[in-house]
């Protein structure tokens, strides 16, 4: 060994410092780490902030009570007529007369044509048809009076919501002195409330921000993950068992292999593409309808459940099968009886995960026409609809303040069906998935 | 005696026979019914390159593909309105692979330092209370739909983007690339972390014990031994990262712009691959238009170049793989 | 802490077969006193005293699982890393405890070696291997030295011949006999003081443990070298003090020769003529 001590010889001055160095940079090294998961971390805390903070008040609607005289002379005949003609006169019908009349009454020293407008437009234009459909639901209320509660108009809303000033003269005030001084009058009176918005969730798209829902979408995105569903879960688990169980190892299977790996990996567009080509182009499907809308991410879902049906299959252990092969079960009712029933749990959570990806795609479906504008709830499989990413995607694009709410309100709800549908997947994996 | 057995004999062969012939028979048409659900992926790839190729032939009719794909002007809709159909540099594409470029760049020079540290630092250095808060906040990070980033981008991202810009003296566009790309890279962090975490881990622990015992320090371990180590599935992570990047749309839809600007500059505004793809087609327009059979044309080198980064990724992971077992 | 001084001779002790609790053995490189190992709950070493002399290599068999792994890898701290892992008694390199703030755990590594059971070059050049730990620790600024340190250690692990043609080649490309004694030479390299080495040849052939036997035989000089082995008959060729453990007892500790002709507990006999393994 050489002269000083080997303890000598590693506590030296230089051996120290470049001691101290070297702990230096794993201390840097590990705070870079800690900061990169920082900035992950604050991004997503971020993203979540900036969309409940402005979609929680979408959840939340201003609503104004009036007392609705439903007059007998601008009614009149209405109450008499079968329902089908008396639907077709309904349209006739100036329904704001009865708000104007109804708002009249509150405030009795209102004149004049412009004050009269300003007033009326208090209320939402939704006001109209709710009238309209309590009369051709009930008839006999023509010739009452009855108090009802009515959407207020979005601006109205936006006041009480804080999103506009209250002082007339601030930036960005929407109403006059005047019109704050109704609102205010309004609110002592108990005349004007706010409530949860349950319209949100049922009602359809609209041009009026205050009107606008989810329930189309929601019923549209339901529509079609149904048939993504019903094609992709049965062609989706008949390959996984086929290519586990049934072919041989030769290159046919090998291609297909590959080729379900590389499926799996295409962009989303891409199948829009083909959807658009195939499904609307050569077989002129309906545009716009969930059932070329979930046969399109049918195709792109279908790679996931095979892959992760194919995993589910192979982890049944093969002695499972050589008992049941054993006791004289045909390859069938070997998959049919043991394989597959051992595997469904595995299977059932791939295929969940798949769907909560279907429900978040738009790009595809923006390709195949879901962007049309959509006011009634859809039906069946084949009438115009959109789905819930797509609708989120149109409100983000239009310009009025009031959908800025309604935007983040609508991915709010998205994100709920994906935290419910994700965390039923964990749920099962970790109830069901037995380790072999 | 022995009639009676011969006849109970031949009665018993005749009630198996037929529904054996039967079970024989469902099998086998089960057994192709299987395999021709299994010959579905085939065909919708087939289907996939035959309409994009199909619709990109009739395109490259009227636009010649050197055109396409070396010329510097893209606007489409002044060339059908000036009705010069087949007139040179309307559908030049650079402009716009350009943009999907810059955009990935951005995105990706966020992802791959901010996944990869994190994914060491998870690995590496997290106690139990960090990585039970870090990895599920990863995963939500990937869970959460695009159209989602997408509205962040445009509500939150570029106009803080264009504020800081204007605070430094700099000219921000509204749809700045920059905004888009910075989204787009915090939508991938999710997918270069958990990549490259499988590639560290598949790193044998003999070589960290190997270098422990030597005396090298946690991060001298990771930097010098265990990342070389993991190198070519880190690589494949990243170009697996670049293909999800290039083939992403609604956040560029919803915060990039339909400006066909060549630059290399993250402030201005650029467009991209998929928002042409979803310009073009999205409206009411003929379909036979070259306008339309365009957007195939960009779908189709999408198609490629995605696929053709993912099969590069596999084969150096696969590599990569068969080095360690 | 004060010891009354003590003879190094062992002293008789049934149940612990071995030395009494003492001050080190004079030569004594690195000594264990009360040295106890719990994995969780699991007591996995119990209350070990054990030396690790200059100029000897002491062997540690016994059954498998019984511990001496792990008592190996306190020597240099590698229980550290390993969660739910705690050691408690005091370990000292000539004299200066280990588990304390006055010794660098990394500059620990360096004087105390590691060679491990399967070989483990790292997928670099044979030359970077055997110049990373010189590198890390400062050992050589300058390429000259380096190329002569890494000379130096390839030549005393017996591998410069066969190699010093193809320094650049990947570590991995080599035989696992070579890349066992590569590990050696890498290990040499940072000039440690000792050289731990758990179970060294058990993934050669017999050929390449031949070969590594006698690098042992020839490092013990310079070195003092520990190794643990479940091969009797390695540690009988290989060793001067043996030390045998069962279910995480030393039981008994003496001289190689002593231990295999004439071992003092019944259960050391037991073992060594094979009546239970």
């Amino acid at each position: 060994m050489s002269d000083p001590s080997p303890a000598a010889r590693w506590s030296s001055p230089e051996m120290r410092a470049r001691l101290q160095q070297r702990h230096s940079a794993e201390r840097r090294f590990r705070r870079l780490g800690l900061a990169a998961i920082g900035v992950a971390l604050l991004a997503l805390a971020a993203l979540l902030a900036s969309i409940v903070g402005n979609g929680s008040s979408a959840f939340v609607r201003t609503r104004i009570a009036l007392d609705v005289r439903f007059d007998p002379e601008l009614l009149g005949p209405l109450g008499d007529l079968p329902p089908a003609e008396r639907e077709v006169r309904a349209s006739d019908v100036d329904w704001g007369v009865l708000v104007r009349d109804a708002l009249t009454r509150e405030f009795p020293d209102v004149s004049g044509r412009r004050d009269l407008r300003s007033l009326q437009a208090l209320v939402s234009t939704g006001a109209r048809s709710l009238l309209r459909t309590r009369v051709l639901e009930d008839p006999s209320v023509i010739g009452q009076t009855l108090r009802l509660w009515v959407p207020a108009g979005s601006n109205v809303d936006a006041l009480e919501k804080g999103q506009i000033p209250r002082d007339p003269e601030a930036d960005g005030a929407r109403f006059s002195a005047q019109e704050l001084g109704w609102i205010a009058s309004l609110e002592e009176r108990g005349l004007l409330d706010r409530g949860f918005d349950w319209a949100f969730l049922s009602s359809g798209d609209s041009r009026e921000a205050e009107l606008a829902g989810v329930g189309g979408a929601i019923v549209g995105s339901l529509l079609t993950l149904l048939v993504t569903l019903g094609v992709a879960f049965p062609l989706g688990v008949a390959a996984a068992v086929y290519l586990e169980e049934f072919a041989p190892h030769n290159r046919w299977t090998d291609l297909i292999e590959v080729n379900i790996n590389n499926l799996a990996a295409v962009p989303s567009i891409v199948f829009g593409l083909l959807g658009l080509a195939v499904f609307l182009n050569t077989l002129a499907l309906p545009r716009s309808a969930p059932l070329v809308g979930g046969l399109t991410l049918a195709l792109m879902t279908l790679p996931t459940i095979i892959i992760a049906g194919r995993s589910a299959i192979q982890a049944v252990p093969p002695s499972i099968r050589e008992a049941a092969r054993g006791l004289g079960a045909s390859p069938l009712q070997v998959v049919a009886h043991h394989v597959l029933p051992l595997a469904l749990p595995g299977i059932l959570t791939g295929t969940i995960i798949g769907m909560a990806r279907a429900l978040g795609e738009t790009a595809p479906l923006l390709m195949i026409g879901m962007v049309a504008f959509v006011v009634d709830i859809p039906g069946g499989f084949a009438d115009a609809a959109t789905a819930l990413p797509v609708q989120i995607y149109l409100w983000a694009d239009t310009p009025e303040r009031g959908f800025v709410e309604k935007v983040s309100g609508a991915i709010m709800v998205l994100l709920a069906f994906l935290i419910l549908m994700n965390g039923t997947a964990i749920w099962l994996r970790q109830k069901f998935e037995r380790r072999w | 005696m022995t009639a009676v057995s011969g006849a109970g004999a031949l009665w018993a062969l005749r009630a198996i026979g037929p529904v054996f012939a039967a079970r024989v028979a469902v099998e086998r048409a089960t057994r192709v019914a299987l395999q021709a659900c299994a010959a579905v992926a085939i065909l919708v790839t087939l289907g996939i390159v035959s309409s994009l190729l199909f619709e990109s032939v009739r395109f490259f009719r009227s636009v010649p593909v050197s055109d396409f794909v070396l010329g510097l002007q893209w606007s489409p809709q002044t060339a059908l309105r000036a009705d010069q159909v087949g007139s040179s540099g309307a559908f030049g594409a650079v402009p716009v692979f350009a943009g999907t470029l810059l955009v990935t760049a951005i995105a990706m020079s966020v992802a791959v330092p901010v996944g990869l540290m994190a994914a060491i630092y998870l690995a590496f250095y997290a106690g139990r209370r960090t990585r039970a808060v870090a990895k599920p906040a990863l995963e939500v990070l990937a869970g959460i739909p695009t159209v989602v980033y997408g509205f962040f981008a445009a509500l939150v991202a570029a106009p803080t983007v264009r504020r800081v810009g204007e605070a430094l003296g700099l000219d921000v566009a509204s749809e700045s690339a920059l905004a888009a790309g910075l989204v787009m890279g915090v939508m991938i962090i999710p997918f270069v972390s958990s990549l490259s975490d499988d590639a560290i881990t598949a790193v044998p622990q003999s070589l960290r014990d190997g270098a422990f015992g030597l005396g090298a320090t946690r991060s001298e371990t990771i930097r010098q031994v265990i990342v070389p180590a993991a190198l070519p599935g880190i690589v494949g992570a990243c170009l697996l990262a670049v293909s999800r990047a290039v083939g992403e749309t609604m956040i560029v839809v919803m915060a990039a712009g339909l400006a066909a600007n060549l630059t290399a500059n993250p402030l201005e505004a650029v467009t991209t691959v998929t928002v042409q793809i979803v310009a073009l087609l999205t409206g009411d327009q003929e379909f036979d238009s070259p306008k339309t059979l365009s957007a195939f044309a960009l779908g189709l080198v999408l198609f490629v170049v995605t696929l053709a980064l993912n099969l590069v990724a596999l084969r150096v992971v696969r590599h990569f793989r068969e080095r360690y077992e | 802490m004060t010891m009354p001084a003590r003879s190094p001779e062992p002293v008789e002790r049934p149940e612990r077969g071995g030395l009494e609790r003492s001050a080190p053995a004079p030569g004594a490189k690195m000594s264990a006193r009360g040295v106890s190992v719990t994995y969780d709950t699991t007591l996995a070493v119990r209350e070990v005293d054990l030396d690790i002399l200059l100029g000897e290599v002491t062997a540690l068999i016994g059954p498998s699982g019984c511990g001496k792994s792990t008592l190996l890898r306190c020597f240099n701290r590698m229980n550290d890393d390993i969660p739910g892992c705690r050691v408690t008694g005091e370990i000292r390199l000539d004299s200066d405890p280990i588990y304390g703030s006055g010794l660098d755990v990394v500059q620990l590594r360096a004087r105390v070696g590691m060679v491990f059971q399967k070989p483990n070059p790292f997928p670099k050049s044979l030359y970077d291997n055997v110049a990373y730990g010189p590198r890390i620790h400062g050992l050589a600024t300058r390429r000259a030295k380096l190329d002569e340190i890494v000379e130096r250690s390839l030549v005393r692990a017996g591998l410069w011949e066969e190699v010093k043609d193809r320094l650049q080649e990947p570590g991995t490309a080599l035989s696992g006999g070579q890349q066992q004694r590569l590990c050696i030479a890498r290990a040499i390299a940072v000039d440690p003081e000792v050289i731990l080495m758990d179970e060294p040849c058990s993934a050669l052939d017999p050929i390449a443990t031949a070969k590594v036997e006698e690098l042992i035989h020839g490092l013990r000089g310079s070195y003092a070298i520990a190794i643990v082995t479940h091969n009797m008959q390695q540690a009988a060729r290989v060793s001067q003090r043996t030390a045998f453990f069962h279910l995480g007892e030393l039981v008994e500790y003496g001289s190689t020769a002593e231990i295999f002709t004439n071992p003092r507990v019944q259960r050391t006999s037991d073992y060594i003529t094979g009546r239970y393994g």
